[in-house]
Protein backbone atom coordinates (compact mmCIF):
# COMPACT_ATOMS: atom_id res chain seq x y z
CA UNK A 1 0.00 0.00 0.00
CA UNK A 2 1.03 3.54 -0.29
CA UNK A 3 1.71 5.72 2.37
CA UNK A 4 2.19 10.08 3.06
CA UNK A 5 5.53 11.17 3.07
CA UNK A 6 6.29 14.56 4.30
CA UNK A 7 9.32 16.67 2.21
CA UNK A 8 10.54 18.51 5.39
CA UNK A 9 12.53 21.05 3.17
CA UNK A 10 9.30 22.09 1.43
CA UNK A 11 7.66 22.42 4.48
CA UNK A 12 6.96 26.02 6.27
CA UNK A 13 5.12 24.97 9.38
CA UNK A 14 1.99 26.92 8.38
CA UNK A 15 0.26 23.66 10.18
CA UNK A 16 -2.60 23.96 7.31
CA UNK A 17 -2.34 20.21 7.10
CA UNK A 18 -3.37 19.81 10.82
CA UNK A 19 -6.42 22.52 9.84
CA UNK A 20 -7.62 20.36 7.14
CA UNK A 21 -7.19 16.46 8.82
CA UNK A 22 -9.83 18.29 11.21
CA UNK A 23 -11.67 19.57 8.88
CA UNK A 24 -11.86 16.24 6.83
CA UNK A 25 -12.85 14.43 9.69
CA UNK A 26 -15.50 16.65 10.91
CA UNK A 27 -19.11 16.37 10.44
CA UNK A 28 -19.76 19.22 7.86
CA UNK A 29 -16.38 19.14 6.58
CA UNK A 30 -16.56 22.67 6.72
CA UNK A 31 -13.57 24.60 7.67
CA UNK A 32 -15.72 27.49 9.73
CA UNK A 33 -18.82 25.29 10.98
CA UNK A 34 -16.43 22.51 11.48
CA UNK A 35 -14.50 25.02 14.13
CA UNK A 36 -17.58 26.91 15.13
CA UNK A 37 -20.08 25.24 15.98
CA UNK A 38 -19.76 21.51 15.64
CA UNK A 39 -20.27 20.05 19.43
CA UNK A 40 -17.23 17.74 19.23
CA UNK A 41 -14.07 19.70 18.10
CA UNK A 42 -12.80 18.23 15.04
CA UNK A 43 -9.53 17.05 16.19
CA UNK A 44 -5.92 16.68 13.80
CA UNK A 45 -4.75 13.09 12.74
CA UNK A 46 -1.56 14.28 12.36
CA UNK A 47 0.88 16.41 13.74
CA UNK A 48 3.29 19.33 12.93
CA UNK A 49 6.97 18.37 14.12
CA UNK A 50 8.26 21.63 14.87
CA UNK A 51 12.32 22.24 16.29
CA UNK A 52 12.16 26.00 13.63
CA UNK A 53 13.66 26.29 11.51
CA UNK A 54 12.97 22.82 11.27
CA UNK A 55 9.20 21.50 10.66
CA UNK A 56 7.55 18.62 9.03
CA UNK A 57 4.08 16.78 9.53
CA UNK A 58 4.33 12.77 10.75
CA UNK A 59 1.28 10.87 10.36
CA UNK A 60 0.10 7.03 11.12
CA UNK A 61 2.31 5.16 8.38
CA UNK A 62 -0.20 2.12 8.51
CA UNK A 63 2.67 -0.26 9.76
CA UNK A 64 3.02 -4.14 8.10
CA UNK A 65 3.57 -5.18 11.98
CA UNK A 66 1.61 -2.33 13.56
CA UNK A 67 2.27 -2.31 17.25
CA UNK A 68 -0.69 -0.31 17.79
CA UNK A 69 -2.71 -3.41 16.64
CA UNK A 70 -0.71 -5.93 18.73
CA UNK A 71 -1.55 -3.90 21.91
CA UNK A 72 -5.25 -2.89 21.30
CA UNK A 73 -6.97 -5.08 24.31
CA UNK A 74 -10.88 -4.46 22.71
CA UNK A 75 -9.63 -5.39 19.20
CA UNK A 76 -10.60 -1.91 18.04
CA UNK A 77 -7.93 -1.46 16.09
CA UNK A 78 -6.73 -3.90 13.42
CA UNK A 79 -4.62 -4.28 10.17
CA UNK A 80 -7.41 -4.49 6.73
CA UNK A 81 -5.03 -7.19 4.98
CA UNK A 82 -6.82 -5.80 1.36
CA UNK A 83 -6.04 -1.98 1.70
CA UNK A 84 -3.14 -2.17 4.11
CA UNK A 85 -4.97 0.46 6.54
CA UNK A 86 -4.85 0.21 10.26
CA UNK A 87 -8.23 0.92 10.95
CA UNK A 88 -9.56 2.19 14.07
CA UNK A 89 -13.44 1.50 15.32
CA UNK A 90 -13.90 3.85 17.95
CA UNK A 91 -17.55 2.30 18.66
CA UNK A 92 -15.36 -0.96 19.85
CA UNK A 93 -12.50 1.35 21.72
CA UNK A 94 -12.40 1.94 25.54
CA UNK A 95 -9.89 4.81 25.90
CA UNK A 96 -7.41 1.57 27.37
CA UNK A 97 -4.34 4.52 25.54
CA UNK A 98 -2.22 1.18 25.20
CA UNK A 99 -1.58 2.26 21.50
CA UNK A 100 -0.86 5.29 22.42
CA UNK A 101 2.04 4.30 24.48
CA UNK A 102 2.99 1.27 21.70
CA UNK A 103 3.12 3.48 18.51
CA UNK A 104 6.55 4.10 17.58
CA UNK A 105 5.86 7.41 15.24
CA UNK A 106 3.51 8.99 18.20
CA UNK A 107 0.81 9.36 15.44
CA UNK A 108 -2.46 7.58 17.78
CA UNK A 109 -3.83 10.60 19.25
CA UNK A 110 -5.67 11.37 22.48
CA UNK A 111 -8.85 12.98 22.64
CA UNK A 112 -8.89 14.32 25.93
CA UNK A 113 -12.65 15.19 26.38
CA UNK A 114 -13.67 11.82 25.82
CA UNK A 115 -10.64 8.89 26.85
CA UNK A 116 -10.96 7.87 23.56
CA UNK A 117 -8.40 8.06 20.41
CA UNK A 118 -7.85 9.21 16.86
CA UNK A 119 -5.73 7.97 14.14
CA UNK A 120 -5.15 8.99 10.40
CA UNK A 121 -7.57 7.12 8.03
CA UNK A 122 -5.93 8.03 4.77
CA UNK A 123 -9.26 9.96 4.61
CA UNK A 124 -11.45 7.12 3.49
CA UNK A 125 -13.96 7.94 1.82
CA UNK A 126 -13.27 11.43 1.20
CA UNK A 127 -12.42 12.26 -2.29
CA UNK A 128 -8.91 13.68 -1.45
CA UNK A 129 -6.35 13.35 1.38
CA UNK A 130 -6.91 16.52 2.47
CA UNK A 131 -3.31 17.03 4.17
CA UNK A 132 -1.83 16.39 0.96
CA UNK A 133 -4.51 18.40 -0.91
CA UNK A 134 -4.08 21.42 0.81
CA UNK A 135 -0.46 21.46 1.63
CA UNK A 136 0.14 24.70 -0.09
CA UNK A 137 3.66 23.89 -0.63
CA UNK A 138 3.59 20.32 -2.10
CA UNK A 139 5.47 19.27 1.33
CA UNK A 140 2.98 16.37 1.30
CA UNK A 141 2.60 13.75 -0.74
CA UNK A 142 1.27 10.15 -1.30
CA UNK A 143 3.27 7.70 -2.56
CA UNK A 144 2.31 4.31 -3.46
CA UNK A 145 4.52 1.50 -3.51
CA UNK B 1 -4.97 -45.69 18.14
CA UNK B 2 -8.39 -44.95 16.69
CA UNK B 3 -9.94 -42.18 15.01
CA UNK B 4 -7.94 -39.09 16.30
CA UNK B 5 -8.12 -35.85 14.60
CA UNK B 6 -4.78 -34.92 13.11
CA UNK B 7 -3.94 -31.08 12.86
CA UNK B 8 -0.78 -29.30 11.46
CA UNK B 9 -1.39 -26.62 13.90
CA UNK B 10 -3.17 -27.03 17.42
CA UNK B 11 -3.67 -24.19 19.57
CA UNK B 12 -4.27 -24.37 23.12
CA UNK B 13 -6.27 -21.39 24.85
CA UNK B 14 -8.58 -18.56 23.36
CA UNK B 15 -7.39 -15.49 23.99
CA UNK B 16 -4.47 -12.93 22.98
CA UNK B 17 -1.80 -15.22 22.26
CA UNK B 18 -3.94 -18.09 20.52
CA UNK B 19 -5.55 -15.09 18.30
CA UNK B 20 -1.75 -13.77 17.66
CA UNK B 21 -0.68 -16.83 16.32
CA UNK B 22 -3.50 -17.32 14.00
CA UNK B 23 -3.36 -13.99 12.45
CA UNK B 24 0.35 -14.84 12.03
CA UNK B 25 0.28 -18.27 10.81
CA UNK B 26 -2.65 -17.93 8.74
CA UNK B 27 -1.07 -14.82 7.19
CA UNK B 28 2.06 -17.65 5.68
CA UNK B 29 0.39 -20.86 5.20
CA UNK B 30 -3.41 -20.42 4.09
CA UNK B 31 -4.30 -23.90 4.31
CA UNK B 32 -2.63 -26.18 6.50
CA UNK B 33 -5.21 -27.51 9.40
CA UNK B 34 -5.93 -25.58 12.86
CA UNK B 35 -7.74 -26.48 15.57
CA UNK B 36 -8.08 -24.73 19.05
CA UNK B 37 -8.79 -25.89 22.37
CA UNK B 38 -10.96 -23.61 24.74
CA UNK B 39 -11.82 -24.77 28.11
CA UNK B 40 -14.54 -21.54 28.38
CA UNK B 41 -17.23 -21.64 25.91
CA UNK B 42 -17.52 -18.23 25.02
CA UNK B 43 -16.10 -16.76 21.58
CA UNK B 44 -12.79 -15.01 22.03
CA UNK B 45 -13.28 -12.19 24.60
CA UNK B 46 -10.78 -9.66 26.11
CA UNK B 47 -9.99 -10.22 29.55
CA UNK B 48 -8.97 -7.00 29.86
CA UNK B 49 -11.89 -5.71 28.85
CA UNK B 50 -13.79 -6.60 32.49
CA UNK B 51 -13.41 -3.59 34.17
CA UNK B 52 -15.10 -1.83 30.96
CA UNK B 53 -17.83 -3.78 30.99
CA UNK B 54 -18.42 -3.46 34.53
CA UNK B 55 -18.23 0.37 35.16
CA UNK B 56 -20.89 0.45 31.99
CA UNK B 57 -18.35 2.06 29.49
CA UNK B 58 -19.35 -1.02 26.81
CA UNK B 59 -21.96 -3.93 25.90
CA UNK B 60 -21.76 -7.69 26.67
CA UNK B 61 -21.15 -7.61 22.97
CA UNK B 62 -17.98 -5.14 22.97
CA UNK B 63 -16.01 -7.81 24.73
CA UNK B 64 -15.49 -9.88 22.18
CA UNK B 65 -12.12 -9.41 21.31
CA UNK B 66 -12.67 -10.61 17.29
CA UNK B 67 -15.59 -10.50 15.11
CA UNK B 68 -17.79 -13.97 15.31
CA UNK B 69 -17.15 -14.98 11.80
CA UNK B 70 -13.39 -15.04 13.20
CA UNK B 71 -12.37 -18.67 13.36
CA UNK B 72 -14.62 -19.71 10.54
CA UNK B 73 -12.74 -16.78 8.19
CA UNK B 74 -9.62 -18.43 9.38
CA UNK B 75 -10.79 -22.21 9.14
CA UNK B 76 -9.80 -22.93 12.62
CA UNK B 77 -11.82 -25.75 14.40
CA UNK B 78 -12.48 -24.89 17.49
CA UNK B 79 -13.46 -27.41 20.86
CA UNK B 80 -14.47 -25.54 23.03
CA UNK B 81 -15.83 -26.27 26.49
CA UNK B 82 -12.77 -28.85 27.13
CA UNK B 83 -9.75 -28.89 28.94
CA UNK B 84 -6.48 -30.17 27.56
CA UNK B 85 -4.75 -32.30 30.55
CA UNK B 86 -2.02 -33.83 28.93
CA UNK B 87 0.44 -33.92 26.27
CA UNK B 88 2.44 -36.76 24.73
CA UNK B 89 5.30 -35.05 22.62
CA UNK B 90 6.52 -38.45 21.59
CA UNK B 91 3.37 -38.90 19.56
CA UNK B 92 2.35 -35.36 19.24
CA UNK B 93 -0.63 -36.17 20.42
CA UNK B 94 -2.88 -33.91 23.16
CA UNK B 95 -5.39 -35.42 25.27
CA UNK B 96 -8.47 -33.81 26.45
CA UNK B 97 -10.71 -34.03 29.31
CA UNK B 98 -13.19 -36.02 27.59
CA UNK B 99 -10.84 -38.43 26.58
CA UNK B 100 -10.54 -37.19 23.28
CA UNK B 101 -7.16 -36.82 21.52
CA UNK B 102 -5.80 -34.81 18.76
CA UNK B 103 -2.80 -35.24 17.06
CA UNK B 104 -0.34 -31.99 15.85
CA UNK B 105 2.38 -31.29 13.82
CA UNK B 106 2.85 -28.06 15.81
CA UNK B 107 1.71 -26.96 19.22
CA UNK B 108 1.01 -23.55 21.30
CA UNK B 109 0.01 -23.71 24.44
CA UNK B 110 -1.43 -20.37 25.22
CA UNK B 111 -3.04 -21.37 28.48
CA UNK B 112 -3.13 -17.53 30.05
CA UNK B 113 -3.09 -17.53 33.76
CA UNK B 114 -5.29 -18.31 36.98
CA UNK B 115 -5.73 -15.78 39.67
CA UNK B 116 -4.02 -16.61 43.05
CA UNK B 117 -5.81 -16.86 45.69
CA UNK B 118 -3.88 -16.94 49.20
CA UNK B 119 -4.27 -18.92 51.84
CA UNK B 120 -6.61 -17.30 54.46
CA UNK B 121 -8.35 -18.53 57.49
CA UNK B 122 -12.26 -18.46 56.92
CA UNK B 123 -11.91 -18.68 53.01
CA UNK B 124 -14.37 -21.88 51.95
CA UNK B 125 -15.46 -21.22 48.54
CA UNK B 126 -17.81 -18.69 49.94
CA UNK B 127 -20.16 -17.55 46.99
CA UNK B 128 -19.68 -13.69 46.99
CA UNK B 129 -15.80 -14.45 46.35
CA UNK B 130 -14.68 -13.90 43.06
CA UNK B 131 -11.35 -13.13 41.12
CA UNK B 132 -11.30 -10.85 38.43
CA UNK B 133 -9.73 -12.63 35.75
CA UNK B 134 -12.98 -14.11 33.91
CA UNK B 135 -16.34 -14.15 32.44
CA UNK B 136 -17.66 -16.56 34.99
CA UNK B 137 -15.95 -14.54 37.67
CA UNK B 138 -17.71 -11.34 35.66
CA UNK B 139 -21.26 -13.02 36.06
CA UNK B 140 -20.45 -14.05 39.68
CA UNK B 141 -20.03 -10.30 40.15
CA UNK B 142 -22.87 -9.01 38.36
CA UNK B 143 -25.39 -11.18 40.45
CA UNK B 144 -24.32 -10.08 43.79
CA UNK B 145 -23.88 -6.16 42.53
CA UNK B 146 -27.35 -6.11 42.53
CA UNK B 147 -27.53 -6.44 46.57
CA UNK B 148 -23.92 -5.71 47.64
CA UNK B 149 -22.95 -2.46 49.55
CA UNK B 150 -19.47 -2.94 50.76
CA UNK B 151 -16.99 -4.58 48.12
CA UNK B 152 -13.52 -5.53 49.54
CA UNK B 153 -10.87 -5.67 47.38
CA UNK B 154 -8.03 -7.92 47.77
CA UNK B 155 -4.84 -6.38 46.29
CA UNK B 156 -3.81 -3.11 45.44
CA UNK B 157 -2.27 -3.60 42.04
CA UNK B 158 -3.51 -2.63 38.43
CA UNK B 159 -6.44 -5.99 38.52
CA UNK B 160 -7.43 -4.71 42.09
CA UNK B 161 -7.26 -1.32 41.37
CA UNK B 162 -9.41 -1.15 38.15
CA UNK B 163 -11.70 -3.52 40.14
CA UNK B 164 -12.03 -1.03 42.62
CA UNK B 165 -12.74 1.78 40.09
CA UNK B 166 -15.38 -0.34 38.35
CA UNK B 167 -17.00 -1.32 41.46
CA UNK B 168 -16.92 2.60 42.86
CA UNK B 169 -19.05 3.16 39.44
CA UNK B 170 -21.44 1.21 40.61
CA UNK B 171 -21.89 2.66 44.05
CA UNK B 172 -20.56 0.64 46.10
CA UNK B 173 -18.47 1.68 49.09
CA UNK B 174 -15.15 0.10 48.64
CA UNK B 175 -12.27 -1.18 50.28
CA UNK B 176 -8.77 -2.04 48.73
CA UNK B 177 -6.15 -3.74 50.65
CA UNK B 178 -2.99 -3.84 50.01
CA UNK B 179 -0.16 -5.79 51.95
CA UNK B 180 2.96 -3.32 50.68
CA UNK B 181 2.78 -0.08 52.28
CA UNK B 182 2.01 1.54 48.82
CA UNK B 183 -0.50 0.95 46.05
CA UNK B 184 0.84 -0.41 42.43
CA UNK B 185 4.16 -1.13 44.56
CA UNK B 186 6.01 -3.28 41.98
CA UNK B 187 4.90 -1.65 38.63
CA UNK B 188 5.39 2.01 39.41
CA UNK B 189 7.51 4.65 41.54
CA UNK B 190 6.78 6.03 45.21
CA UNK B 191 6.07 9.08 43.49
CA UNK B 192 3.29 7.70 41.48
CA UNK B 193 1.70 5.69 44.44
CA UNK B 194 0.86 8.31 46.14
CA UNK B 195 -0.75 10.39 42.99
CA UNK B 196 -3.09 7.06 42.28
CA UNK B 197 -3.73 6.84 46.12
CA UNK B 198 -4.65 10.57 46.11
CA UNK B 199 -7.00 10.13 43.04
CA UNK B 200 -9.17 7.15 44.65
CA UNK B 201 -9.54 8.52 47.95
CA UNK B 202 -10.30 11.77 46.20
CA UNK B 203 -13.38 9.22 44.85
CA UNK B 204 -14.24 8.25 48.29
CA UNK B 205 -12.31 4.86 48.13
CA UNK B 206 -10.91 3.38 51.18
CA UNK B 207 -7.17 1.98 51.21
CA UNK B 208 -5.87 0.07 53.75
CA UNK B 209 -2.17 0.09 53.42
CA UNK B 210 0.30 -2.39 55.10
CA UNK B 211 -2.71 -4.60 55.54
CA UNK B 212 -3.99 -7.92 54.60
CA UNK B 213 -6.96 -10.04 55.92
CA UNK B 214 -6.26 -11.65 58.58
CA UNK B 215 -9.70 -13.84 58.67
CA UNK B 216 -12.80 -14.19 56.37
CA UNK B 217 -16.08 -14.33 58.65
CA UNK B 218 -18.90 -15.82 57.11
CA UNK B 219 -20.19 -19.21 56.22
CA UNK B 220 -21.71 -19.89 52.92
CA UNK B 221 -21.31 -15.74 52.28
CA UNK B 222 -18.69 -13.87 53.29
CA UNK B 223 -20.07 -11.33 55.82
CA UNK B 224 -17.02 -9.26 57.06
CA UNK B 225 -13.15 -9.47 57.06
CA UNK B 226 -10.99 -9.34 59.75
CA UNK B 227 -8.12 -7.25 58.51
CA UNK B 228 -4.38 -8.04 60.11
CA UNK B 229 -4.66 -4.61 62.35
CA UNK B 230 -7.82 -5.83 63.55
CA UNK B 231 -10.18 -3.74 62.19
CA UNK B 232 -13.48 -5.50 60.59
CA UNK B 233 -14.88 -4.39 57.59
CA UNK B 234 -18.37 -5.98 56.46
CA UNK B 235 -17.99 -7.15 53.14
CA UNK B 236 -20.61 -8.21 50.55
CA UNK B 237 -18.87 -8.98 47.25
CA UNK B 238 -15.04 -9.77 47.70
CA UNK B 239 -12.58 -9.57 44.33
CA UNK B 240 -9.10 -11.53 44.95
CA UNK B 241 -7.09 -9.32 43.22
CA UNK B 242 -3.53 -10.38 44.29
CA UNK B 243 -1.77 -11.45 40.96
CA UNK B 244 -1.85 -14.13 38.34
CA UNK B 245 0.05 -17.60 38.29
CA UNK B 246 1.20 -18.94 35.11
CA UNK B 247 -1.07 -22.18 34.30
CA UNK B 248 1.23 -24.59 32.87
CA UNK B 249 -0.23 -28.11 34.26
CA UNK B 250 0.17 -29.25 31.09
CA UNK B 251 3.72 -28.97 31.16
CA UNK B 252 4.41 -31.33 34.18
CA UNK B 253 5.09 -34.61 33.91
CA UNK B 254 6.71 -33.69 30.53
CA UNK B 255 10.41 -32.43 29.15
CA UNK B 256 9.15 -28.71 28.64
CA UNK B 257 11.50 -26.78 31.09
CA UNK B 258 9.80 -24.28 33.23
CA UNK B 259 10.96 -21.28 35.61
CA UNK B 260 8.18 -19.34 36.55
CA UNK B 261 6.80 -19.94 33.09
CA UNK B 262 7.02 -22.55 30.55
CA UNK B 263 10.48 -21.28 29.06
CA UNK B 264 10.96 -19.98 25.15
CA UNK B 265 13.35 -18.72 23.30
CA UNK B 266 13.13 -15.49 20.92
CA UNK B 267 11.26 -17.79 18.26
CA UNK B 268 8.80 -18.85 20.96
CA UNK B 269 9.85 -22.54 21.08
CA UNK B 270 9.58 -24.81 24.60
CA UNK B 271 12.55 -27.19 25.01
CA UNK B 272 10.23 -29.65 23.27
CA UNK B 273 10.97 -29.60 19.46
CA UNK B 274 7.24 -28.62 17.61
CA UNK B 275 5.94 -26.84 21.11
CA UNK B 276 5.47 -23.43 21.33
CA UNK B 277 4.43 -21.17 24.76
CA UNK B 278 3.18 -17.49 24.37
CA UNK B 279 1.53 -14.85 26.78
CA UNK B 280 0.69 -15.00 30.93
CA UNK B 281 1.73 -18.93 31.05
CA UNK B 282 5.70 -18.48 29.38
CA UNK B 283 8.56 -17.10 30.32
CA UNK B 284 9.78 -14.88 27.67
CA UNK B 285 11.80 -12.74 26.05
CA UNK B 286 12.05 -9.35 28.04
CA UNK B 287 14.45 -7.03 25.71
CA UNK B 288 15.43 -4.33 28.43
CA UNK B 289 16.81 -7.22 30.32
CA UNK B 290 17.81 -9.41 28.28
CA UNK B 291 16.44 -12.24 30.37
CA UNK B 292 13.93 -14.74 30.02
CA UNK B 293 10.60 -13.36 32.44
CA UNK B 294 7.07 -14.01 32.95
CA UNK B 295 5.96 -10.99 30.96
CA UNK B 296 1.33 -11.17 31.56
CA UNK B 297 0.41 -8.36 29.71
CA UNK B 298 -2.33 -8.39 26.85
CA UNK B 299 0.27 -6.81 23.75
CA UNK B 300 2.96 -9.86 25.10
CA UNK B 301 0.62 -12.47 24.70
CA UNK B 302 -0.95 -11.01 21.62
CA UNK B 303 2.51 -10.32 19.77
CA UNK B 304 4.51 -13.76 21.33
CA UNK B 305 1.23 -15.72 19.72
CA UNK B 306 1.77 -13.77 16.42
CA UNK B 307 5.47 -14.34 16.46
CA UNK B 308 4.73 -18.25 17.54
CA UNK B 309 3.28 -18.28 14.69
CA UNK B 310 4.74 -17.34 11.62
CA UNK B 311 8.10 -19.52 13.44
CA UNK B 312 4.82 -22.55 13.35
CA UNK B 313 4.42 -22.03 9.92
CA UNK B 314 8.04 -21.37 8.86
CA UNK B 315 9.00 -18.31 8.88
CA UNK B 316 11.35 -17.37 11.05
CA UNK B 317 10.70 -14.42 13.65
CA UNK B 318 12.35 -13.38 16.86
CA UNK B 319 10.09 -12.16 19.73
CA UNK B 320 12.25 -8.60 20.30
CA UNK B 321 9.42 -6.20 21.24
CA UNK B 322 8.27 -7.50 24.42
CA UNK B 323 8.73 -6.14 28.02
CA UNK B 324 6.87 -5.17 30.97
CA UNK B 325 4.52 -2.14 29.76
CA UNK B 326 1.50 -0.85 31.30
CA UNK B 327 -1.34 1.73 29.88
CA UNK B 328 -3.20 2.62 33.10
CA UNK B 329 -5.94 4.69 34.34
CA UNK B 330 -7.35 5.32 37.46
CA UNK B 331 -10.16 7.37 37.61
CA UNK B 332 -8.56 11.01 36.07
CA UNK B 333 -5.01 9.77 36.40
CA UNK B 334 -3.22 8.68 33.07
CA UNK B 335 -0.22 6.56 33.79
CA UNK B 336 2.09 4.60 31.00
CA UNK B 337 5.17 3.13 31.89
CA UNK B 338 7.41 0.61 29.98
CA UNK B 339 10.63 -1.45 31.04
CA UNK B 340 12.77 -0.89 34.15
CA UNK B 341 10.62 0.33 37.34
CA UNK B 342 13.68 1.59 39.48
CA UNK B 343 12.58 2.15 43.05
CA UNK B 344 14.23 2.35 46.41
CA UNK B 345 14.53 -0.98 46.57
CA UNK B 346 16.01 -2.71 43.74
CA UNK B 347 18.34 0.50 42.71
CA UNK B 348 21.10 -0.76 40.53
CA UNK B 349 24.08 1.38 40.82
CA UNK B 350 24.65 1.15 37.01
CA UNK B 351 21.20 3.00 36.27
CA UNK B 352 20.44 6.78 35.98
CA UNK B 353 17.63 7.96 36.95
CA UNK B 354 16.14 11.52 35.54
CA UNK B 355 12.77 13.03 36.42
CA UNK B 356 10.46 16.16 36.39
CA UNK B 357 7.57 16.35 38.58
CA UNK B 358 5.10 19.38 38.12
CA UNK B 359 2.99 20.04 41.40
CA UNK B 360 0.62 21.65 39.99
CA UNK B 361 -0.66 19.91 36.69
CA UNK B 362 0.87 16.49 38.53
CA UNK B 363 2.52 15.87 35.75
CA UNK B 364 5.12 13.34 35.87
CA UNK B 365 8.22 11.82 33.96
CA UNK B 366 10.81 9.39 34.50
CA UNK B 367 13.28 7.86 32.52
CA UNK B 368 15.66 5.12 33.75
CA UNK B 369 19.46 5.29 31.73
CA UNK B 370 22.18 2.78 31.30
CA UNK B 371 25.73 3.80 31.49
CA UNK B 372 26.08 4.34 28.14
CA UNK B 373 22.81 6.26 27.98
CA UNK B 374 20.31 4.13 26.88
CA UNK B 375 16.61 4.22 27.59
CA UNK B 376 16.28 1.13 29.96
CA UNK B 377 12.77 1.87 31.80
CA UNK B 378 9.89 5.20 31.68
CA UNK B 379 7.09 6.37 33.48
CA UNK B 380 4.50 9.18 32.39
CA UNK B 381 2.28 10.04 34.40
CA UNK B 382 -0.49 13.28 33.21
CA UNK B 383 0.48 14.13 29.63
CA UNK B 384 1.32 10.54 28.07
CA UNK B 385 1.03 11.93 24.43
CA UNK B 386 2.90 9.99 22.16
CA UNK B 387 4.84 7.78 24.41
CA UNK B 388 5.22 5.32 22.32
CA UNK B 389 8.52 7.31 20.83
CA UNK B 390 9.81 6.90 24.06
CA UNK B 391 9.21 3.12 24.02
CA UNK B 392 10.59 3.11 20.23
CA UNK B 393 13.71 4.47 21.25
CA UNK B 394 13.93 1.98 24.12
CA UNK B 395 13.23 -0.64 21.70
CA UNK B 396 16.12 0.52 19.86
CA UNK B 397 18.64 1.02 22.27
CA UNK B 398 19.37 4.82 21.22
CA UNK B 399 21.63 6.68 23.34
CA UNK B 400 19.52 9.79 24.68
CA UNK B 401 22.44 12.13 26.19
CA UNK B 402 22.31 14.23 23.57
CA UNK B 403 19.50 15.31 23.69
CA UNK B 404 18.02 14.03 27.39
CA UNK B 405 16.44 16.95 28.58
CA UNK B 406 14.23 17.56 25.57
CA UNK B 407 12.54 14.21 27.03
CA UNK B 408 10.71 15.91 29.55
CA UNK B 409 9.08 18.08 26.99
CA UNK B 410 5.44 17.97 26.52
CA UNK B 411 5.36 17.65 22.71
CA UNK B 412 8.94 16.08 22.57
CA UNK B 413 8.90 14.33 19.36
CA UNK B 414 11.24 13.18 16.42
CA UNK B 415 11.89 17.15 15.64
CA UNK B 416 13.67 17.11 19.03
CA UNK B 417 16.15 14.12 17.95
CA UNK B 418 19.80 15.45 16.42
CA UNK B 419 19.25 15.82 12.46
CA UNK B 420 21.50 12.16 11.73
CA UNK B 421 19.33 9.99 14.26
CA UNK B 422 16.27 11.64 13.30
CA UNK B 423 16.37 11.03 9.50
CA UNK B 424 17.90 7.32 10.24
CA UNK B 425 14.74 6.62 11.65
CA UNK B 426 12.38 8.19 9.66
CA UNK B 427 13.74 7.12 6.53
CA UNK B 428 11.07 5.53 5.10
CA UNK B 429 8.82 8.11 6.07
CA UNK B 430 9.97 11.70 4.96
CA UNK B 431 11.47 12.89 1.29
CA UNK B 432 14.98 14.12 1.74
CA UNK B 433 17.54 15.82 -0.64
CA UNK B 434 14.89 17.67 -3.17
CA UNK B 435 15.81 20.95 -2.80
Amino acid sequence: MGRIKAKPEFCMGCHLCEVWCAVAHSKSKHIIKAFLYEQDKPLPRLVVEENLPLTFALQCRHCAEPDCVAACISGALWKDPESGLVIHDPEQCVGCYSCVLTCPYGSIFINPGKREIVKCDLCTGLDTMYCVSHCPNEALVYEDS
Amino acid sequence: MCNMDNYKYLIIGNSAGAVGCIEGLRSIDKSGTVALVAEEDSHVYSRALIPYYLSGRITREQMYYRPFDFYDRARVSVIKGHRAVKIDSAERVVELDNGGRLGYGRLLIATGGKPVFPPIPGFDQQQNVFGFHSLPDLQGIEKELIYAHNAVVLGGGVIGLMAAEALHKNGMKVHVLELSERLLAPVVDETVSRLVEDALQKAGVALYLNNTIAQVNGDDWVESVTLKDGQIIPCDLLIVGVGVAPRAELAEGTDIAFNRGIVVNKKMQTSVPGIYACGDCASTYNFVTGAGQNLPLWPNAYLGGRIAGFNMAGIERAFVQGTTMNAMHFFDVNIVNAGINVTGSNQDDSLGVIQEYEQNSRNYRKFVLSESGQLKGFILVGQIARAGIFLNLMRRQIDVRAFQQDLFKKDFGYADLPDALRWELLQDDVILGVV
